[in-house]
């Protein structure tokens, strides 16, 4: 047993905390709310150089074969500093299903692209109907000709708007189960009848409604076998779930800093705030909220990086997580008081992610009821 | 990181269960699953002398004073094998008294008592609380006056667990009423709780056990019988508290209540339906599971902080608040998904699971406060862990 992170993770740490201190200011995180594109070029260049956006691809497709608990090393530093940007969207989503579910030319063609931040990629799997199983994926794909014709509305597609391809899920057969008839189509962002409307949201993600009016895609761009790429997209959600767990702990650690930091200087009838016991008792709460996020994501990260089942750590972790991050910002707003109620606070932007981390990838009861069956309830 | 055991856990864990799957018997498990957590029947008590004999209770202690000189982590291991077969043993002899005895006893003191602690031959009730000295400690009043060879003793000590069970008293006693800081005229005692002027009277708690009263009226005791220097006692508690951090939330074994309910719910139809198929059953087992896990995970993290040779003190506060405050969830969600068969006691008849939720309702409420309020353990996250300024 071992509860530190290696030297390495250590490394890596220290190195995404001073870069993101330095090149991801929170003055820039407001600001790319307002960004048509949100994010800046030169910073998703840079990133690609440190190497982060081939992590955890394998170096034969040009990444630097790290494990999934490198990757929550990073994603929570990135949940610390509020990084905007499509990382989740090109390097998680996207990245990780080519990785879990494309063939040899894909793999090499595509991800080796990502890496080095030439290419974003993007997973168009939910609609109207909000859902993440499989019963949700009612957008079809119909075969014409050597092609297939994507007809119906994705919605809260992650940078969809700037993505270079959608991989989109699509219906191919119905009337079995709702397993099976899926497929995953590589579609090219600019195809003829997409259309890409990006949506208003609480954290300033840029989720996107993306309108497929028969969209011609060749069938080589299928990916993964024609009906049976369901399982790779739950692979590819629940590594997915993980990293937006490490995001989420990130993010709920640095408002327990904040918050504390505040509580030793700020003065209220002639005493340090911090010495109220209900402070005490707050900060307690959320210190016990983001230890006890902190180990069932890192235990559900190291099953996944040892190849042991862990469907049902990534559930608890995921339902446990988006509650507690939730609390502990909500905390953090009533420590700052007013000043966290404006917007040019740090405060806000914690709290605005809390609850779109929330519902991201399922909620708690989403994920309960997954805990619940794997209790064989 | 890495969340398995290695090869010499795994294999001591093995050695431990092949010794309790000898050792414990039905009735062991019955008389503690009958409701005693604390209180000590004819069964624990052979149990106890049983693992004595073995050398487990002393684990963990050097060679030296009789113990096995096994890796801190062990004992994690230990208590929560004997968790999982429904038995325990230990109590403030093992936990508090020996380690303080090993540090600031007189050898003559580590030879007389530590072999017989370790063998489980004696035991000790802890005399901390007062009526007005309770996570306050440092306020007790009961006096202890140097009279030749002896100290002579006065005051009441209450919530004595066990004191009607068990030889001898753990006593924090005043020594110095002159002293203005109340924490430096502290001293401790091992009494014979058959000396005279000792009465000790039972309370009965809501979760049926007893607990006592100890009332001292001109209690001589031997001088020799004073642990440590005089008016430093405050400091070998506040001290010995760090020792037995991991250990703090084994008292009850939620895991294996919880899936007790998981059991009773896949069971236990309602209007034709099992009781699992409803959406508030499911989403309330699935939490507290979830909350089990995070339980297993904090404890995990205190013991391996202690065998790395760290004292875990803000760790231990997060495990007991949330460990604790876990007990009493897992009491409130069963009662919930009872309902009417949720008042049912240990005994009657239609009682579900035997009554075990219904009695862990009553028992758990006093974890929250029971060894450190967790009001107080909140203030330690907040001001050792975060750096907040003293309460004002």
């Amino acid at each position: 047993m071992d509860f530190n992170l290696s030297e390495e993770q250590e490394m890596l740490k220290t190195t995404a905390r001073d870069f993101l201190e330095k090149e991801c200011p929170k003055s820039l995180v407001r600001q790319m709310v307002g960004d048509e594109r949100g994010y800046p070029p030169e910073l998703w260049r840079k990133m690609a150089d440190l190497g982060w956006l081939g992590l955890i691809f394998p170096e034969k497709y040009g990444g630097l074969g790290g494990s999934f608990l490198d990757l929550a090393v990073l994603q929570e530093e990135m949940g610390r500093a509020c990084l905007p940007g499509p990382f989740f969207s090109a390097v998680i989503l996207g990245g990780l299903f080519v990785l879990n579910a494309g063939s040899e030319e894909q793999k090499t063609s595509l991800l080796t692209k990502v890496a080095n931040g030439e290419l974003i990629l993007t997973l168009a799997l939910t609609e109207p109907s909000a859902g993440y199983d499989a019963a949700s994926v009612e957008v079809e794909a119909i075969s014409d000709n050597g092609d297939y014709v994507i007809s119906g509305t994705k919605l809260f597609v992650p940078d969809a708007h700037i993505a270079n391809y959608i991989i989109c899920i699509a219906r191919t057969k119905k009337g079995t189960a709702p397993e099976e008839g899926i497929t995953a189509f590589l579609v090219d962002g600019k195809s003829p009848g997409i259309s890409c409307t990006v949506l208003k949201t609480i954290a300033g993600d840029k989720l996107c409604e993306v309108v497929f009016d028969k969209v011609r895609v060749p069938k080589k761009n299928i990916v993964c076998k024609l009906d049976q790429a369901w399982s790779a997209v739950e692979k590819t959600l629940q590594q997915a779930t993980v990293a937006k767990c490490a995001e989420m702990v990130g993010g709920a650690q640095q408002t327990v800093q904040m918050s504390a930091d505040y509580l030793k200087e700020r003065i209220v009838f002639g005493l340090p705030l911090g010495s109220f016991q209900v402070m005490h008792y707050y900060i307690g709460n959320m210190v016990v909220d983001v230890d006890s996020s902190r180990f069932l994501t890192y235990e559900a990260a190291w099953r996944l990086s040892e190849g042991l089942p862990c469907a049902i750590n990534i559930a608890m972790a995921k339902a446990w997580t988006s509650n507690a991050y939730r609390r502990v910002t909500a905390l953090g707003e009533q420590i700052f008081g007013g000043v966290g109620f404006i917007e040019d606070h740090d405060m806000p932007l914690y709290f605005r992610r809390a609850k779109a981390a929330e519902v991201t990838l399922g909620d708690a009861s989403f994920q309960r009821e997954l805990v619940a069956r794997q209790l064989g309830l | 990181m890495d969340f398995a055991f290695g090869e010499k856990e795994e294999e001591f864990r093995q050695e431990v269960r092949d010794f309790l799957s000898e050792v414990v018997t039905p009735e062991m498990v019955e008389e503690r699953a009958g409701g005693k957590y604390y209180e000590r029947g004819p069964h624990s008590k052979e149990l106890m002398r049983k693992v004595g004999e073995k050398g487990w209770l002393a684990l963990t202690w050097p060679k030296e004073y009789g113990g096995q000189g096994r890796p801190l982590g062990d004992r994690f291991i230990f208590a929560a094998e004997m968790l999982n077969y429904g038995v325990a043993a230990g109590g403030s002899g093992i936990a508090i008294v020996a380690p303080i005895l090993m540090r600031h006893g007189t050898e003559e003191q580590k030879k007389e008592w530590l072999p017989k602690i370790a063998r489980g031959e004696i035991e000790f009730s802890l005399g901390y609380t007062e009526p007005d000295a309770g996570t306050d400690l440092a306020s007790l009043q009961t006096r202890a006056v140097r009279d030749g060879d002896d100290y002579i003793i006065n005051g009441q000590k209450v919530y004595s667990t066990m004191a009607h069970q068990v030889g001898y008293h753990w006593l924090a006693a005043r020594t110095n009423v002159d002293e203005p800081k109340k924490h430096k005229g502290i001293s401790l005692f091992m009494v014979d709780l058959k000396s005279p002027g000792i009465t000790i009277r039972p309370l009965k708690t809501i979760a049926d056990e007893l607990t006592t009263e100890v009332f001292y009226d001109n209690v001589r005791v031997p001088a020799k019988n004073r642990v440590g220097e005089e008016n430093q006692g405050w400091y070998y508690i506040a001290e010995a508290l760090d020792f037995e951090r991991s250990l703090v939330v084994n008292i009850v074994n939620s895991e294996r209540i919880v899936e007790g309910l998981i059991e009773y719910t896949k069971e236990t139809k309602h209007k034709g339906r099992p009781l699992a198929e409803d959406p508030f059953v499911r989403q309330g087992l699935a939490q507290l599971w979830i909350e089990v896990n995070i339980k297993r995970l904090l404890g995990w993290r205190t013991a391996w902080l202690e065998s790395q040779g760290i004292v875990p003190n803000v760790e231990a506060a997060v495990l007991k608040i949330f460990g604790h405050e876990l007990d009493q969830r897992v009491a409130k969600t069963g009662m919930e998904i009872l309902g009417l068969y949720a008042q049912l006691e240990p005994g009657s008849k239609w009682a579900p699971l035997k009554g075990i939720i219904e009695h862990l309702y009553r028992f758990a409420i006093h974890l929250s406060y029971g060894g450190g309020s967790h009001e107080l353990m909140r203030t330690i996250i907040a001001s050792r862990g975060m750096g907040l300024p003293r309460l004002h």
